[in-house]
């Protein structure tokens, strides 16, 4: 067995980083804290406000699925499932911070500030939705999988040129994780030790492709560590694990450390989105019942229900209250003046349109006009 | 005989091909179990096996590369790219390297690839994944590009595609995909590519186009013959290399040209086929040759799509200006 005298074993080397990635959670499925060490100890105001947002989205979730099949949004992707993953990451965020986000992630750029009306207008694929306020620090959704990676390297390197202290969040998935541009976009962050959070909420299925046929990598988080980037992974159901990777991430940033790479384990309940994906072509409904006992709101509830934090009643008032959002935001919506070509015309310049686009805008200006 | 869809006649030519060629490979991102995600290859990982269809990792260049590693192998690959609009995450694969496997290596490797990807507008999709971009793609040397409009062509095309021996870019009209079916050959067939197809003689007005406006300028030709003008209309079919026989041959015929294409403007094929004519067939022009086309903005956003897109009206209006000129 002259193998096991080879002074170099690449296997044992590979084993010893993958074996150091144990999924880190501090909040286990019964709502119980296992990990009182990390106990990030947030005040009650704190987090009865987490649970409320939680709360809220998977509201916002139920009611764009539901509006969706009226044909009253357009493209959504369903997020019931990484309310931890999504919404705890953010609550560890600033308001100078700039998210980047997939197209999943419009629950994040909403507590960042994005109008919900604006999300909306974005669904129904309604220029005004990517206008993004002024003072509000987000990008919209990215379409094409991973492209934010490598922008938010950019976005960080910015904001280390011009001294903020503030860090730039990009959200990809476990299928995102493949593509080109996220290890680029970590090794130029890693490279420049920009103040940038990189997250992979490991979903569990880029489409129908799983997990395992992503990649040969036992975690995603281990990619980090290539980029020579602080790297953990985490319980992505779990609020108090997803907060406390954020949280570190971002004082690392802020005080000149570089970059961080967090994988979140969780998963989507829903379809990869309403435009016809149909999970039950490539899962089954005990991996479904499986994760759902591992639910992010039912636990977080827990937890806040044994502190006397919440209730059924507390509960109810948020649930009102998103319907009643997301019903003023929908109207809002509507009531935007239909899009024209005229106005895709005119938002393709900053500086004078040449003379094809001012030829084009007076023709579709007639053809408008009847 | 069967009636099928044009997806459905996509379906079949792969199995045709994965039936008749050992080395016919088909991946991309959830082509396996999920059949991909309008279907195209419903059914064929249970019937040839995750050997010869299998899904890839979520990367458009990974793909690209993947495909010419293979054709190295003395495979005959035939990736998916799910979306055309993706298709900037895979152009260093596309045009910096399989348009010239052949070139570089001096004929030593060849890349017999057929990319099959949907692509064109009018089905509402998220932004960035409609667009008309074989314009970006018929610039390139070395590179086919075949577009068809009718479930018959789809499959007869995609079987000359993939026996073709250099990379060719199969580019499926989302619109088209279910639109209408009709009567497709069970068994093998092939139609080769560089050839337009004559849909419709005149003797007025020669409408060449390719695509989805393939029909809309059918509908146009219609309407217009209730006017009394004779209309021809010209499917591409194969929009690089094209057809200039058949093209120069009808406007010889005709003497009036219009070019229509779904794409932006300044970004498509008709320029290329406006340019055609002129250089070989000017004597023979009685109007300039117009274009009916989008406007020079980005894909729209599904809200303007439908005033965005060209259709008969557009193409009518146009026809017209030709006729009366």
């Amino acid at each position: 067995m002259a193998s096991n005298n080879n002074i170099f074993d690449p296997v044992k080397n590979l084993k010893e980083i993958e074996e150091k990635f144990e999924m880190v959670q501090i909040l286990n499925e019964n709502g119980e804290i296992v990990n009182s060490d990390l106990d990030p100890q947030l005040s009650d105001e704190e987090l009865v406000e987490l649970m409320s947002r939680m709360v809220f989205t998977r509201i916002l979730d139920q009611r764009s699925i539901s509006l969706n099949r009226q044909g009253r949004l357009g493209f959504y992707a369903p997020t019931a499932g990484q309310e931890a993953s999504q919404i705890a990451s953010h609550f560890a965020l600033e308001k100078e911070d700039f998210i980047l986000p997939g197209y999943r992630d419009v629950p994040q750029i909403i507590w960042h500030g994005l109008p919900l009306s604006k999300a909306f207008l974005w669904s129904r694929g309604h220029f005004v939705g990517g206008q993004i306020p002024e003072g509000v620090n987000v990008f919209p959704p990215q379409i094409i999988i991973g492209a934010q990676y490598v922008q938010a390297a950019g976005v960080a390197l910015g904001m280390q040129k011009r001294g903020k202290k503030a860090v730039a969040v990009t959200y990809t998935g476990d299928g995102g994780s493949s593509q080109g541009d996220f290890y680029e976009g970590i090794n130029f962050a890693g490279a420049y030790k920009s103040p940038a959070i990189f997250i992979v909420q490991n979903n569990q299925f880029a489409i129908s492709t799983p997990r395992e046929s992503q990649t040969s990598a036992t975690t995603i988080a281990q990619k980090g560590i290539a980029a020579g980037i602080p790297s953990i992974q985490v319980d992505g159901m779990d609020p108090l694990a997803v907060y406390v990777a954020t949280r570190d991430a971002r004082k690392r940033a802020v005080a000149g450390e570089g970059p961080s790479f967090i994988e979140t384990v969780c998963y989507r309940y829903g379809p990869h989105t309403m435009a016809g994906d149909d999970p039950t072509r490539y899962r089954t409904t005990d991996t479904d019942t499986e994760w759902e006992k591992k639910d992010p709101v039912v636990r977080f509830r827990k937890y806040l229900e044994a502190k006397g934090l919440w209730n059924e009643s507390k509960e109810a008032e948020v649930i009102e209250q998103a319907k009643e959002d997301i019903k003023a935001a929908i109207k809002e919506a509507d009531g935007v003046e239909k899009q024209k070509v005229t106005d895709l015309i005119s938002i393709m310049h900053t500086d004078e349109l040449p003379y094809n686009l001012k030829e084009q805008y007076e023709i579709y200006k007639e053809k408008e006009s009847k | 005989m069967a009636q099928m869809t044009m997806i459905q006649a996509i379906t079949d030519a792969l199995r045709c091909e994965l039936k008749e060629d050992e080395n016919v490979l088909v991946f991309g991102e959830d082509v396996g179990v999920n059949g991909g995600v309008f279907r195209a290859t419903e059914g064929l990982q249970k019937e040839f096996g995750v050997d010869r269809v299998f899904d890839t990792p979520l990367a458009e260049s990974g793909i690209g590369g993947l495909a010419i590693g293979l054709s190295l192998q003395g495979f005959r690959p035939v990736p998916e790219i799910q979306f055309f609009g993706f298709v900037y995450e895979v152009m260093d694969s596309i045009s910096g390297q399989m348009a010239r496997m052949k070139y570089r290596t001096g004929g030593a490797f060849n890349a017999p690839v057929t990319i099959r990807s949907p692509f064109g507008g009018g089905v509402h999709t998220p932004e960035m994944h409609s667009d008309s971009l074989e314009g970006l793609v018929a610039s390139q040397p070395g590179l086919k590009v075949v577009i068809p409009c009718t479930p018959y062509d789809a499959k007869g095309l995609l079987i000359s595609s993939i026996r073709d021996n250099d990379p060719v870019i199969f580019l499926e009209h989302l619109k088209l995909y279910r639109s209408f079916r009709e009567e497709v050959p069970e068994e093998s067939y092939t139609i080769p590519l560089g050839k337009a197809d004559v849909k419709r003689e005149g003797t007025d007005l020669s409408i060449f186009a390719y695509g989805a406006m393939v029909h809309e300028s059918l509908k146009a030709a219609e309407e217009l013959e209730k006017e009394g003008h004779s209309v021809e209309v010209v499917d591409l079919r194969t929009v690089q290399p094209l057809d200039i026989e058949t093209i120069i041959a009808s406007v010889e015929k005709t003497n009036r040209a219009i070019v229509v294409q779904e794409a932006q403007k300044q970004a498509g094929i008709a320029a290329n086929v406006v340019t055609e004519i002129t250089e070989r067939a000017i004597l023979s022009l009685e109007a300039p040759v117009l274009r009916v086309t989008a406007p020079d903005t980005i894909y729209s956003y599904p809200q303007a799509e439908a005033v965005w897109l060209p259709n008969y009206k557009d193409v009518m209006a146009t026809a017209k200006k030709v006729l009366t000129f």
